[in-house]
């Protein structure tokens, strides 16, 4: 096929595409072979406290001794699973309630963008705090769920818009007068034209969901076990890590965070050139 | 001569090449002078009036000189264009008010326009309104927003706002293409109006409906794929047209009075060249029924009329 | 063979639908066998709702539609398929009409699969050949390319073709050469008025009169969902009895007179009983002017 190779092209002369995509996988390679490369747990009490980092504790080590790079490779897995589990979460429901508002229209239309704009109005963050604080256990798929499903209108919105206009076009039409049935309508002739799309929102939530982890993480609702990047940011400012100088407690923590999510919105950018012809670079 | 631009070539750059979309085109406009721009989709006719005013990439200023009103016009200098823009050579695009920002009040938005120009709007005001009851316009318009008004309407306003300045130059761009032939009658009219009110000295008049032309234009120019076709006063053009082209392009024309069934009419076979890389000599070669081995190297302009040029081989005595 | 009796289409607007709005209003016509008729309307007159009602892609209101003596809003499943095979359409624009992610030859595909799934195919390259044939295609030039490597004429023929593959009886053509290159306009108008030759009934939409004049049998003039003038094509341009005919025709650019001529060609007096939608209340219906020749009138 002429046009996925065409994609691929563009995808590869796509600088930014390529710097977010490298960066990326370096992470989530850390993240999948980190725990590997360590020989402590991230909890366990290893060393000196406050120790600078040295061959054997190449992050350095935290207030009270433990291993800086084995939290930062377990955090690192949580903040995948987060983005994962939630921004697919929420990709998967602003999808559902999109399409299904957009291709049906009328009453059904009308009710699902209620219900979204009342979700948009309720302030996440509070209701996030609420959530978090009642749960008598908190663990990171927990926190995923929360945050999927908070992040969902505006992928639903959006979706809808989208469908709303796909809906419309002639080729949808002409199917109909061949005779095609309404679900191999959607399938055959409106989903393969969102899928670009698709992948760009999941991006963006995928993102949004490590964002609004560490969020909570940090003002102390994280995960009662284990540990996040997020928590060990918390941890830091807690015991005033940035006075007392131990700077690789928290510095890397949020270095980190801020390359993945940078990553990823360089890789979005970067794919809206590639699936959008008018963007390509001429 | 308001308007005078020689061997004008514009380009668009592209992944692939450049596109030769507006290829040695030379012109002189009459003061007071309305020309018609015609031909199809690709004929460089839109690429040509947007050169004139918004010289930006992807579009690539190759070589040419334009002169307006005597003194020399930077088209490819985007900053120096700004003294010009609005106030010597002004536009009418097709989707003007699509283009205005919707949350803004028309009078704000003519406003911010001329003080971009270092005027003051209430100065204007009372030309302005004069010009509004001119084309049946309310003064309450001032106050709506581009969206309260249909689409006579704004078509009407952006005029009104193009020519406020009295600019020795008018470009329409396909502006009564979009428009209900009732709309369309009415927005023709009221250019020709405008001109003999001196509103504006001249205007380039870009369609691709020749019919439309034929109604108001003084004289008619015809391109084919980037290149000059055939230049002469309208009646020439529509009932003596000399290039095959353009033959072929009126005699295409169906209009009420002519019927399949008595006097069928016929297209052109075939298609424009790709203007990545178009052919040696004659573009329209391919397509021509008149076509010999001359039409292999480049066609001269000839007038063999006074006034009426003409571009292709069979025209050299 | 088609016959469509009081049609109207409602919409409603606004938030759960408070206001209403007739886009179509109790228009009642017929097409007969390999007749062209043309219906010309400028923006908002309905005539593409009519176009999609007939196609069964838009809903209707009230009246009915009926093809060879059946109700179409009452097929179900099969019937549907079959009311396809009859009757086909292609719409304005040729680009859009494309999946543009699928090869354009998909088309032809896509209706393999729903109707001749069991066709050998040589058979079905033999039909698809004669097909191509018919509207003056090269397989060559058109196949295995996407929709936006080819010409807007290229991809109107190839979806003329796509329903000739069909036993198709009526060819709803909604402003189908509007968005093409004058030069290559005309050749699809020739080639529906050939196809007519054959059999083939057009239902031509057209915001532009003169094409309606240059090919149709008959002429309905829409003007706000209301049929305001119908008959023969020749009576309707040369003897208009609706003001808005007239104004139309004024207004309608032309290479042999200029505008100023023409404004006063049409100013006859009106007949007192015109209805005028919009303006005139009450009621209207259609009344025989002359022979075959309709005008709307007060009820």
């Amino acid at each position: 096929m002429k046009c996925k190779n065409e994609l691929l092209y563009f995808a590869f002369r796509n600088k930014k595409l390529v710097i977010g995509l490298t960066i990326f996988m370096a992470f989530l390679i850390l993240a999948l072979a980190g725990p590997l490369l360590t020989d402590f747990e991230p909890l366990d009490y290893t060393g000196m406290g406050s120790e600078p980092p040295t061959p054997q504790h190449i992050f350095g080590t935290t207030f009270f001794g433990q291993d800086v790079f084995s939290q930062f490779v377990y955090g690192l897995r949580s903040s995948f699973i987060v983005g994962f589990m939630g921004g697919g979460i929420a990709t998967l429901a602003g999808l559902l309630i999109g399409f299904f508002a957009g291709y049906k229209g009328g009453f059904i239309d009308e009710l699902l963008m209620m219900l979204t704009n009342v979700m948009m109005v309720i302030p996440t963050v509070a209701l996030l705090i609420i959530l978090a604080a009642y749960l008598p256990y908190r663990g990171v798929e927990i926190q995923s769920i929360i945050i999927g499903l908070t992040a969902w209108p505006w992928t639903a919105r959006a979706v809808r818009s989208q469908t709303f206009s796909l809906k419309q076009r002639e080729y949808v039409s002409l199917a109909r007068i061949t005779g095609f049935s309404s679900l191999k309508i959607i399938l055959q002739e409106i989903m393969p034209n969102m899928m670009s799309y698709v992948f760009m929102v999941f991006i963006l939530q995928f993102g949004g969901s490590i964002l609004a982890a560490v969020a909570l993480d940090f003002i102390g609702l994280g995960p009662t076990e284990g540990i996040s990047l997020g928590l060990m940011m918390q941890n830091a400012v807690h015991w005033n890590a940035i006075q007392l100088g131990i700077w690789w407690w928290s510095i890397i923590p949020g270095l980190a965070i801020t390359m993945i999510v940078g990553a990823l919105y360089f890789m979005n950018t970067g794919l809206d050139e590639v699936f959008n012809p008018k963007l390509r670079e001429m | 001569m308001s308007l005078k631009f020689k061997n004008l070539k514009v380009y668009y750059s592209t992944l692939r090449g450049d596109v030769k979309a507006l290829d040695d085109v030379s012109l002189d406009l009459k003061d007071g002078e309305i020309l018609g721009l015609a031909g199809e989709s690709g004929c460089g006719k839109s690429t040509l009036s947007n050169s004139l005013i918004l010289l930006k990439p992807p579009m690539k200023y190759i070589g040419g000189s334009v002169e307006l009103d005597g003194a020399e016009l930077p088209i490819y200098d985007y900053k120096k264009m700004n003294d010009f823009r609005y106030e010597k050579i002004s536009i009418i695009p097709q989707y003007a008010m699509n283009a205005m920002n919707p949350t803004v009040k028309i009078n704000r938005y003519i406003s911010d326009l001329l003080a971009a120009k270092g005027m003051n709007y209430s100065e204007y005001e009372k030309e302005l309104k004069r010009r509004m009851s001119l084309v049946g316009l309310d003064y309450s318009v001032l106050k709506m927003f581009p969206i309260e008004l249909s689409g006579g309407m704004k078509q009407r306003m952006v005029m009104v706002i193009a020519t406020l300045l009295n600019p020795s130059l008018l470009l329409a761009d396909e502006i009564t293409s979009a428009l209900d032939v009732s709309t369309q009658k009415a927005v023709a009219k009221m250019l020709v109006e405008f001109r003999d009110r001196k509103f504006v000295k001249s205007v380039i008049f870009v369609t691709h409906d020749v019919s439309v032309l034929y109604q108001i234009a003084d004289r008619i120019m015809i391109m084919y794929a980037g290149k000059f076709a055939e230049l002469g006063k309208t009646e020439e053009i529509i009932h003596n047209p000399r290039h095959p082209y353009t033959k072929m392009l009126v005699g295409a024309m169906p209009e009420v009075g002519i019927k399949y069934s008595r006097t069928p009419l016929s297209g052109i076979d075939g298609q424009p060249p790709l203007l990545l890389n178009p052919p040696e000599g004659c573009r329209f070669r391919e397509r021509c029924p008149f076509a010999f081995e001359k039409c292999l190297s480049e066609p001269p302009v000839a007038e063999n009329d006074e006034g009426h040029l003409c571009s292709c081989w069979k025209e050299v005595k | 063979m088609l016959n469509v009796e009081g049609l109207s289409k409602i919409y409603r607007k606004g938030s759960f639908g408070k206001t209403k709005f007739n886009a179509v209003d109790n228009a009642t016509f017929e097409i007969g066998n390999g007749e062209i008729i043309s219906l010309i309307g400028e923006s908002g007159s309905g005539k593409t709702t009519i176009g999609k009602m007939i196609l069964k892609l838009s809903s209707i209101s009230s009246g009915k539609i009926e093809f060879d003596g059946k109700d179409v809003s009452l097929l179900k499943g099969s019937e549907v398929k079959e009311y396809y095979r009859h009757v086909q359409g292609v719409f304005q624009d040729p680009f859009s009409s494309f999946n543009p992610i699928f090869k354009a030859d998909r088309v032809f595909k896509m209706v393999k699969e729903e109707f001749f799934k069991d066709i050998s195919a040589s058979e079905w390259n033999g039909k698809l050949n004669s097909s191509l044939k018919k509207v003056g295609l090269n397989p060559n030039e058109v196949f295995g390319k996407f929709p936006h490597q080819l010409s807007g004429g290229q991809l109107q023929r190839l979806l003329i073709a796509r329903a000739l593959m069909l036993d198709v009886k009526l060819l709803v053509a909604d402003e189908i050469i509007s968005m093409l290159d004058a030069s290559t306009r005309i050749d699809v108008l020739n080639l529906l008025a050939k196809l007519r030759e054959n059999g083939l009934s057009v239902l031509f939409v057209t915001h532009d009169l003169s094409l309606g004049y240059y090919i149709s049998d008959k002429s309905i003039i829409l003007y706000k969902g209301v049929i305001v003038e119908m008959g023969k094509t020749e009576k309707v341009f040369q003897n208009p009895v609706h003001p808005y005919t007239r104004s139309l025709l004024e207004a309608v650019p032309r290479l042999d007179s200029k505008w100023d001529e023409i404004d006063y060609k049409y100013s006859h007096e009106t007949r007192e009983d015109i209805y005028i939608p919009g303006t005139t209340c009450g009621g209207f219906l259609l009344k025989e002017i002359e022979n075959g020749h309709f005008a709307a009138v007060k009820k």
